[in-house]
């Protein structure tokens, strides 16, 4: 086989591990909570700008702004659920649509304020390693390991804990857990939390290979969109599969003919899809 | 221990409780029973929370019970068994019996409960592992008594637990119902099956159309003519 699309394929699943982690975070969401953050990928731009403006201006190392980001996103996720989500969680679908909506364009707007357009990055170079003929960048393979082990971590806290499992259930029965003592509106919050954590994890994980702007949300936010819904919305395991779909399409694609046209098949391949199986290959909502 | 008076609830401008009285005192098996629609699965709500009364008293231990937010009814001491069983349904049976454990009391008791509850229903150790949505309904009314069980309840509310159930079914249903009735538990349970439930408890109360009719021992109501005509079908 073609050395290369080897090397495609590689990276396409590098990839796919983070992409992974977004849909997992935005499918937490709307499976606990009912609504699509839109703005989801407009957190992960927040966490990319708090991990460049700690370390570039206050020199921070890396890994403790990293740390930091991840709350700082976790807190985020809190306050939109608060602030934006949960005054209006009775009402039409489509006036969560319109707010997080809102809050995307409101948070572009913000970052161009602060930061300006401009592209920026935290001026780290890691290592191109070489294994056997295919050159792995270092910054995709820490991200898909540390993807993993977030994957994993969510999976055994979701597995083990009390609020874990209370998370699982209680979209199956939003009443029968006020009798087992569950607050539905902390469940809410914790989730809100989480999500905004994985998108702040995933922040961490992007600053390594992509430069910063106001607008790096739109390359991560459809894709991810996509990703969920060809899992089907709200199954965490159909979006982890759909990830690595999505991304083999993308880099075995980008491999025959270019990244760009690969990203039209991508998006063709989900206005089929919505038209032939609009509930996802894993889905059972509809 | 549970006392009511003057309860008044309902659904938006409905009401499907007017004026109801009833107490349960500790260790008493008491029934609610009445034809389909008489407000008895609306009482069930009022009392654990899940709905709102319009007017009326409503102590537990003494205590005013619509002060206490929803969430927190189980920690007072009241665990509902609903109608319909209403499981997790991909949980497994494990996983449904620790959200009855869910209450910060109740967690640290969790492995020894789970031990007790597995030994008061062996079928639900063999199921521990399987989901709860796909064993039959009689099996399902265990794992849902045995999670309520799980927050060792003062007072056990059970919401038809025969409902849908196979005639065999139904008896073994009765007969769990008796076991929890000899560990000591308080049970307040409302039921279609009016000729089983008399059987098994200290005292009934018949509920029409919102209000109670009539009261009294199981023994009275047995033997009361207008009962058994009614609902007895004798
Ligand atoms: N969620 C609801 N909204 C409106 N009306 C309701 C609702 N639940 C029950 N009702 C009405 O309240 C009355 C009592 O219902 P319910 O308490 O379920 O009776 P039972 O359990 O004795 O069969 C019925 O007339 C029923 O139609
Ligand atoms: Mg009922």
């Amino acid at each position: 086989m073609d050395i290369f699309l080897v090397e495609a394929i590689v990276n396409g699943l590098l990839l796919g591990g983070v992409l992974a982690l977004l849909a997992l975070g935005l499918n937490l969401i709307f499976g606990v909570i009912d609504v699509v953050w839109i703005a989801y990928a407009e957190l992960v731009m927040c966490g990319m700008y708090a991990i460049y403006w700690l370390h570039t201006y206050y020199g921070v190392p890396l890994p403790a702004a990293a740390v930091i980001a991840v709350l700082f996103v976790a807190l985020l996720g809190v306050l939109v659920h608060k602030l934006i989500i949960a005054p209006i969680l009775g009402s039409a679908p489509i006036n969560q649509l319109l707010a997080t909506g809102g809050l995307l364009f409101f948070l572009q707007s913000f970052a161009t304020l602060l930061f300006g357009a401009d592209f920026r990055n935290v001026g780290l170079r890691l290592p191109i390693i070489e294994v056997g003929e295919i050159f792995v960048s270092f910054a995709r393979l820490l991200a898909f390991g540390v993807a993993l082990v977030g994957m994993v971590g969510l999976w055994l806290f979701l597995k083990r804990t009390y609020i874990g499992i209370a998370i699982r259930a209680i979209a199956q029965d939003r009443e029968v857990m006020i009798l087992m003592g569950v607050d539905p509106q902390r469940v809410y919050l914790v989730t809100s939390a989480i999500g905004g954590g994985l998108a702040g994890l995933a922040a961490a994980l992007l600053v390594l290979q992509y430069d910063v702007h106001p607008s790096i949300g739109l390359s991560f936010g459809p894709i991810t969109f996509m990703i969920c819904v060809l899992g089907g919305l709200g199954s965490m395991i159909g979006g982890f599969v759909a990830a690595f779909i999505m991304s083999q399409i993308i880099a075995i694609g980008g491999f025959y003919t270019s990244i760009e046209l690969s990203y039209v098949l991508a998006f063709l391949l989900f206005i089929v899809m919505i038209f032939v199986r609009p509930q996802g290959i894993f889905g059972g909502r509809s | 221990m549970l006392e009511i008076a003057g309860l008044e609830a309902g659904y938006g401008g409905f009401r499907a409780l007017h004026g109801v009285a009833l107490t349960v005192r500790a260790g008493e098996a008491v029934a609610v029973v009445g034809p389909n629609g008489a407000g008895k699965t609306t009482l069930m709500r009022v009392i654990s929370g899940l709905l709102a009364p319009v007017a009326g008293r409503l102590a537990f231990e003494g205590a005013d019970l619509a002060a206490v937010p929803p969430h927190r009814i189980v920690e007072r001491g009241i665990a509902h068994v609903p109608e319909n069983r209403r499981l997790f349904p991909r949980l497994s049976v494990e996983e449904n019996l620790r959200m009855g454990a869910f209450a910060p009391a109740s967690r640290p008791h969790f492995t020894e409960r789970l031990e007790w509850v597995y030994s008061l229903f062996p079928r639900m150790r063999e199921r521990r592992a399987q989901l709860a949505g796909t064993m039959s309904g009689g099996e399902q009314q265990m794992c849902a008594i045995g999670r309520a069980l799980m927050s060792k309840p003062k007072l056990l509310l059970m919401d038809e637990p025969s409902a849908g159930l196979a005639p065999v079914i139904v008896d073994q249903v009765f007969d769990l119902v008796r076991r929890i009735r000899q560990e000591g538990f308080t049970v307040l349970i409302v039921e279609q099956n009016v000729r089983q439930v008399l059987e098994l408890v200290d005292r009934a109360y018949v509920l029409e159309v919102g209000t109670i009719r009539r009261s009294g021992s199981a023994a009275a109501l047995q033997a009361d003519p207008a009962i058994r005509e009614a609902y007895l079908g004798i």
